[in-house]
């Protein structure tokens, strides 16, 4: 990737960041920590490589997206706001009795959210029937999805795992979010799914590993995703929780918390120079 | 007209015709293809049937998936594991989304025989009814079996279909004509309602014809359509007959009585007293001794009629 472009991805996956906090500090609650370890995926998918429209969000021949770790909502809805698919404005309405943004993503209701999400487990099953349908349809789009670590302790993940490989759904990839952290601690220490390589491929998947921050590792697991013939691909992306904000990186007490004033204050310096650095 | 057939029968012939004109359906099985009876469609149309394997919670979810790039997915398993194994994913993936996703549920009700409790399913109107958006139906026959399908497939939004193993007299006549929501009379009366569905509706018409001969006129009402419930024909049969009693191979709790209750309690309330499985778990056996075990009989039925009139 061209250093300019790899500047511009860099500074939008900040400002996704930013809008995330946002979100999440307007609603004084939320999962900052698992929305800010993707934006570097999220900024990659929907800036760079998806076919999608905001101004015609439903069309039939579009790549497709599901945020199988739906908790992630502040990274997503953040992510469809820069896109053009509602206004960033609208974020901090995140989680209010009268917005659109439900405190997990909802398809029926918000603008570019291809399915509706949150019970873990269940996005990776819906992506794999849209890239079924999307065979089906023969429109050559792809599926994309984003699972948690921690989901992938959901026996569901293995049952679409399975299923994927056997219907040799190659138009699908799913990316795993591994920042090593869930709700009750160290991912390895509460229930531990690792190697998520070996198992992948054992399900018959390919496999590739990647820093989830790295944009050039991103762009070149995508690409070998697309090339990959007959079979669905894993792309395991080890990940800072809490990306970007120092006091929220690698703790797990911001998974589901929201900052206080002062903390928000700091997060957005942290943030702002950082995407200042980059304009 | 005397012929026997299971409605499941019904469900895959039905699968298999309706599959030629819509173009756009497709068939999601777990491992039970053979006796959902899918397995007709998956002869007749292979590339449009997908195995899913033993895991019915994947199945609900792909097949939403599916809806979401323009398919009508119908998915089939057992009762139990679609309404009850599935419940969480049928909930969140495909009722709250509202998506197009026919779920086609065999072997439902105690008359699954043999196999027993753990394949029984007994609370499949229960957990389904409270979805919002969901519709629950159960076909008392094989032509309203295959209507039921057709009418699924119009339908945009999420079916929950309850099929029966157990074959049973064809009731219906090619005339027959099916509206979603809409219960049917199948007899008049004017002294008490029997509100039945699925195989209890042969009882209630049995059980009408014991109350007869006592003297006493009962409405029989097939109820197809458990949810959205016909209200108005339920009311009308409350003031018209002020008593009523439901029928089902169900729980009592959370089914077609519930439902009844539910509907009169607020508008015209009348002694509803409900024929079903009374909050037990179901056992092994063969269809005829175990309907007579749990009291889901013509006889059990004019019997609870004749109590619904006294408490009139």
């Amino acid at each position: 990737m061209v250093e300019s472009r790899k500047r511009e991805l860099s500074r939008i996956a900040y400002q996704i960041r930013r809008g995330a906090l946002d979100a999440v500090y307007s609603a004084a609650s939320g999962h900052p920590g698992g929305s800010l370890s993707i934006a570097e995926i999220l900024t990659y998918l929907y800036f760079e490589e998806m076919n999608i429209d905001p101004k015609d969000p439903k069309k039939a021949d579009r790549d497709r997206f599901v945020l199988s770790k739906g908790h992630a909502s502040p990274g997503i809805y953040s992510t469809l706001a820069h896109r053009g698919f509602f206004p960033v404005e609208d974020l901090k309405t995140f989680r209010q009795h009268d917005s659109i943004l439900q405190g997990h993503p909802d398809m029926k209701h918000i603008p570019g959210v291809d399915m509706t999400s949150g019970s873990l487990g269940l996005g990776i099953s819906a992506a794999c029937g849209m890239a079924l349908g999307a065979k089906l349809n023969g429109y050559n789009n792809r599926v994309w999805t984003i699972l948690g670590d921690g989901e992938s302790e959901e026996g569901q993940v293995w049952e679409a795992a399975m299923f994927a490989a056997h219907y040799k759904l190659d138009n699908l990839c799913a990316f795993i979010d591994w920042n090593g952290l869930q709700i009750d601690g160290p991912v390895a220490e509460v229930m531990n799914p690792a190697p998520f390589e070996a198992k992948f491929e054992a399900f018959g998947w390919n496999v590739i590993s990647i820093d989830a921050h790295n944009l050039d590792e991103i762009e070149a697991a995508v690409n070998a995703a697309k090339a990959c013939k007959g079979k669905p691909t894993a792309i395991i992306a080890k990940s800072t929780k809490g990306k970007g904000v120092s006091y929220m990186e690698n703790n797990v007490s911001w998974h589901g918390a929201a900052p206080k004033q002062e903390q928000y204050e700091q997060a957005v310096a942290e943030l702002d120079a950082v995407i200042a650095s980059l304009n | 007209m005397a012929d026997k057939i299971a409605t499941r029968e019904a469900y895959g012939a039905a699968l298999a015709e309706f599959g030629a004109k819509y173009d756009k359906l497709v068939v999601l099985d777990a491992d039970l293809a053979a006796a959902t009876k899918t397995g007709v469609f998956k002869k007749a149309f292979p590339d449009r049937f997908f195995d899913c394997g033993i895991a019915e919670g994947n199945m609900m979810v792909v097949a939403a998936g599916l809806s979401t790039a323009g398919f009508i997915p119908f998915a089939s398993t057992f009762a139990m594991f679609a309404a009850g194994r599935a419940f969480e994913q049928v909930r969140n993936a495909i009722g709250y989304p509202h998506l197009n996703v026919k779920i086609g549920a065999t072997h439902g009700g105690i008359s699954v025989g043999e196999d027993g409790a753990t394949h029984q399913c007994l609370e499949d109107f229960g957990t389904m009814r409270t979805i919002p958006g969901m519709v629950v139906m159960q076909p008392a026959d094989a032509v309203e079996a295959r209507a039921m399908v057709e009418a699924a497939i119009k339908h945009d939004g999420p079916c929950y279909m309850r099929f029966g193993r157990y074959a049973v007299p064809t009731l219906f006549g090619d005339d027959y004509k099916f509206e979603l929501g809409k219960g049917i009379v199948m007899a008049d009366g004017s002294d008490v309602t029997l509100v039945a569905t699925g195989l209890m509706v042969e009882q209630a018409l049995a059980a009408r014809e014991l109350l007869a001969a006592d003297g006493i006129k009962a409405r029989v009402i097939n109820i197809h359509t458990i949810k959205p419930l016909d209200a108005d024909l339920i009311l009308k049969a409350a003031a018209d007959t002020g008593a009523i009693v439901t029928a089902e191979e169900h729980n009592i709790i959370g089914g077609l009585g519930s439902a009844v209750c539910e509907c009169v309690a607020g508008a015209k309330p009348v002694p509803v007293l409900r024929v079903g499985v009374e909050d037990q778990f179901g056992r092994s056996g063969k269809v005829p001794p175990l309907l007579e075990m749990y009291g889901l009989t013509a006889a059990n039925i004019a019997a609870k009629a004749k109590e619904a009139i006294k408490l009139k």
